[in-house]
């Protein structure tokens, strides 16, 4: 866990999870700030990235205002769920795919580039699995960033 | 809100994330074949236009030690929704917050909410203590922990028609 993870990373995380630099040499940009140097940043991100603690450096979206998406959940007998989840996994428009502790055990979030697409791939994903998906789009977000700084001790 | 082809290509080329080495919108331009230039400048006006909400590194948080996930779900008269819902968006504890749609006859909570913690007990007492401070002890509520987290992708919101290939391994960004 956080054992593994240099003085250098822990920085960078707390530092990188908002306004990665957008200019040419971001990451030299990064060493300036820490004090160290370019190649060091690199390094550490490859590391982050292979040890599995970081997803990737990119963006997320403000939902609803580009391409359509909705959470979705299914109810799936307990001895099929490992079985659908697969499934699922081989679509590229579902991500954040959780098993949760309830009737309605299967939990994820569809996206796609506008509502038909979304609404086609949610009737595959019944066709595939058999199951019904139920749909909770959303109204109105209140709080959306799971940049949230990380409690090192 | 209409995308630039641009923004498109660049949007799916992100799934993979930006390239760890130096000069990533570089690497990124040519894979995408442009230059350099307009690739930082249609993610300039992508973050001005507020369409992307952040830009960074995206974490594992399961794999950092945040293994204690919990969706809360409330059923909220429809007119004191948001009002609560910014209270509750306001905890420090509160990673995400949002109305949603109702499944009538399934499932009647409108308001969810996602606290990440290291340790369930903790993330209880968060519970408890959001649930006292807005006086929803009467309400009709449930918590979902995770139990497990099956391989998760990045958005698709692109409309390539070919879907980017996933790295294997890929796992992050909680609902």
């Amino acid at each position: 866990m956080d054992k593994t993870l240099s003085p250098i990373q822990r920085r960078l995380i707390d530092v990188c999870q908002h306004n990665f630099p957008i200019e040419p040499d971001p990451y030299s940009t990064l060493a300036t700030k820490l004090g160290c140097d370019e190649a060091t940043v690199i390094d550490a991100f490859k590391d982050l990235k292979a040890k599995g603690y970081l997803a990737r450096i990119g963006a997320t979206y403000a939902t609803g205002r580009i391409g359509a998406s909705t959470l979705a959940a299914m109810e799936v007998p307990e001895a099929d769920i490992e079985k659908v989840a697969q499934k699922l996994g081989r679509f590229t428009e579902i991500n954040h795919n959780y098993e949760r502790e309830d009737k309605l055990n299967l939990w994820f979030v569809v996206t796609a580039a506008d509502q038909p697409t979304l609404t086609r791939t949610i009737r595959d994903i019944e066709i595939v699995t058999s199951l019904k998906v139920h749909r909770m789009p959303m109204v109105e977000h209140y709080r959306l960033d799971l940049g949230f700084a990380l409690q090192w001790n | 809100m209409e995308l630039t082809a641009l923004q498109h290509q660049l949007i799916e080329e992100l799934r993979n994330g930006l390239p760890i080495c130096s000069h990533p919108y570089r690497t990124l331009a040519d894979s995408i074949g442009t230059s350099e230039a307009d690739v930082m400048n249609a993610l300039h006006q992508l973050m001005q236009d507020g369409l992307i909400n952040r830009f960074g590194a995206i974490l594992r948080h399961r794999a950092l030690g945040y293994q204690a996930n919990a969706m809360c779900v409330f059923d909220i008269p429809d007119q004191d929704v948001r009002d609560i819902g910014k209270r509750m968006a306001a905890l420090s504890y509160v990673t995400l917050c949002y109305q949603r749609e109702r499944v009538p006859g399934i499932w009647p909570f409108n308001l969810y909410c996602m606290i990440h913690g290291r340790e369930k007990m903790i993330v209880r007492a968060q519970i408890r203590h959001m649930v006292a401070q807005l006086g929803l002890t009467d309400v009709p509520q449930k918590v979902l922990f995770s139990k497990r987290c099956f391989a998760q992708h990045a958005g698709k919101y692109s409309l390539s028609p070919t879907s980017s290939v996933i790295p294997a391994g890929e796992q992050h960004e909680p609902a």
